[in-house]
């Protein structure tokens, strides 16, 4: 059966590396497909068609089933809480979630604030630790806020802690680590078994040979 | 908050319109006369009922249940499903009829929604409930009823995924022992967090070829074959148990049948925290959700004190509906447009068309302002105008 699978694609940060690993894993995709602007992209020849959406919506597309298949960071599956299958650890986009503030910051207010494009995760962290904290949500550039007195401190995504720094940030508990999952809808899971168990084992067979590389 | 405008309902709430009812109606009837063909008797239940009863019981989270208070400020639910209410049926206005019952429901439920819209909080759901009967024939009378009510609504291709919930317990309880240890890998699977279950079971101190067999669950999916591969995993007594049960369960579809669309699924878990042997769902081609969904549910008449094994399943009309697609074939329906003088012979002319069968309309020409637009809403016109007796227009 020659179903195409529909992917969630996240634009930006993951994007590159993503592509990179589908054609590795061999499926061939349109040279021109970096640098199109177009949101939808068919690639008859894997049997694909990908659609290019904000990271935070990626799993949003997979739920409701729109797209059988997606790349999303475990920071976005943290957030989003999705009723969607977790297969597959792909390694790419390495980074950590993680707590940052002024260095000798007072963090014992009555009411401490807490600034993040992650509120959820925020939310849920500071709970876990007993503590309550009253959550800001901002959509970027997060280190500002501790550094104009919105809030006292912040939580975000860290890769090379080079904004934390040049900002005069730093980084005081790290909550979790974060790589890019592969994320399928429960639904296609059985109906597209075949070939999402195939795309699911070509990119399986790639990520555990790259481990053992490292 | 702001008031709302007119045109405003609450979140999840649909309007449904006649076109859409009409489809509805014609589905859910062709549904319901084979679940009656199979000797399955339909009952209503309230809307409301009481969180502490029906409202714990059912398996739906407790934030998605829409809460109120009675007079007595009792908190009363909207039902968030028809399984409990059943089962609060059967072991109250029912006690004394005996075991097995086969009953049927077609009603709304409520769900209220979490985080966005683009889900009803209301929805229809049509189902069966088959009550005191722990037998693998009273499994395959479910599945097969329910496969059988998909191709009969003209759903050509579909997938119906069956898993045993008990298997996996015991699969796990009998690799790691402990129960907590087995919880958190339960909560793993419960949440489809598979990079999440992999990588604790390689985390857990266990023989390799334990980890194996607690990795090799994700992969048991597909044909009959998977049930030879489940049972190299374990030599768990209940487990096998599990496995013989589907193998008898798979040769009884085949006498149905029904067992073409049949994949087993051991990864398969329910929202629906009551089931504990076979669950099931059914998928079609194009929808991101199950359209039909069931499973046994042995504990929870209990829970009302009448104690029974139980199966049923239900089908989820909005979805069942978008699998169908936009058939277009609805109702043919006749206008007859007359003047006051001719009034009579309309009358005489819409008993006569309605008597047999047909869906007439009947309008005074003077309470119509654009003729042509109305019209154009009927598959056929009999203009009884002007004093000219017997003559159609």
């Amino acid at each position: 059966m020659s179903t195409v699978l529909t992917m969630a694609m996240p634009k930006g940060r993951i994007f590159e590396e993503a592509v990179d690993l589908l054609r590795q894993a061999g499926y061939p995709l349109p040279p021109e497909f970096e640098e199109s602007r177009k949101l939808i992209i068919d690639a008859p020849e894997a049997g694909l068609r990908f659609i290019l959406a904000k990271p935070m919506d990626v799993p949003t597309y997979v739920e409701h089933g729109v797209a059988d298949i997606g790349i999303a960071g475990k920071d976005v599956m943290l957030e989003e809480e999705r009723d969607v299958y977790e297969v597959l650890d792909l390694k790419i986009s390495e980074c950590y979630l993680a707590v940052a503030g002024l260095p000798g910051g007072n963090y014992q207010k009555v009411a401490p604030k807490i600034a993040s494009k992650y509120p959820n995760v925020a939310s849920h962290y500071f709970r876990e630790q007993g503590q309550q904290v009253e959550v800001i949500k901002l959509n970027g550039s997060i280190e500002l806020a501790p550094l104009i007195g919105l809030a006292d401190r912040i939580v975000d995504i860290v890769s090379t802690g080079r904004t934390l720094k040049e900002n005069g940030l730093v980084e005081l508990e790290k909550i979790a680590d974060i790589t890019s999952r592969l994320i399928v809808n429960p639904a296609s899971y059985r109906l597209h078994a075949l070939r999402i168990n195939e795309l699911v084992e070509r990119m399986r067979k790639l990520v555990d040979n790259k481990g053992d590389v490292k | 908050m702001s008031k709302p405008f007119v045109f405003e309902k609450p979140a999840g709430m649909r309007d449904t319109l006649p076109a859409f009812y009409q489809k509805n109606e014609d589905i859910k009837n062709t549904i319901k006369k084979e679940m009656e063909s199979w000797g399955y008797q339909f009952i209503q239940t309230p809307t409301l009922e009481y969180h502490e009863t029906v409202g714990e019981a059912s398996a739906i989270l407790d934030q998605q249940l829409f809460k109120l208070l009675d007079m007595e400020g009792k908190t009363l639910v909207l039902r968030p499903d028809m399984t409990a209410p059943i089962a609060r049926v059967v072991s109250s206005s029912m006690k004394n009829v005996a075991y097995p019952l086969r009953l049927a429901y077609s009603s709304p439920v409520f769900r209220a929604q979490q985080r966005e819209g683009g889900r009803p909080a209301e929805f229809e759901q049509v189902g069966i409930e088959l009550i005191g009967e722990g037998t693998s024939s009273a499994e395959a009378e479910a599945l097969a009823l329910m496969t059988e009510v998909i191709k009969k609504s003209g759903i050509q291709a579909f997938t119906v995924a069956v898993g045993h919930i008990g298997f996996v317990q015991e699969l796990l309880a009998d690799i790691l022992g402990n129960d907590n240890r087995a919880a958190e890998l339960l909560r793993y699977l419960n949440e489809k967090n598979y990079v999440g279950y992999t990588s604790h079971v390689k985390e857990l101190p266990l023989s390799s070829i334990d980890s194996q067999r607690l990795l090799k669950l994700l992969d048991l999916r597909g044909g009959i074959e998977v049930l030879g591969e489940a049972s190299a995993l374990t030599p768990n007594i209940k487990g096998q148990q599990a496995l013989e049960e589907l193998k008898t369960l798979y040769k009884l579809l085949q006498d149905y049948d029904a067992a073409q669309n049949i994949v087993f699924d051991f990864t398969l878990f329910s929202h629906m925290s009551y089931y504990t042997g076979i669950v099931f769902e059914g998928y079609a081609a194009g929808i991101g959700a199950p359209i039909a969904s069931g499973g046994r549910y042995d504990d929870l008449l209990s829970r009302f004190d009448r104690k029974a094994p139980a199966i049923g399943f239900a089908i989820r009309m909005d979805y069942f509906i978008e699998a169908l697609g936009s058939k277009n074939d609805s109702i043919k329906k006749d206008c007859i447009l007359f003047t006051p003088e001719r009034r009579k012979e309309a009358l005489l002319l819409a008993k006569s068309k309605r008597s047999e069968g047909g869906n007439v309309v009947m309008q005074d020409l003077s309470g119509v302002r654009n003729v042509d637009e109305f019209s154009k809403r009927f598959d056929e016109i009999h203009y009884l105008i002007g004093s000219q007796q017997g003559e159609d227009l």
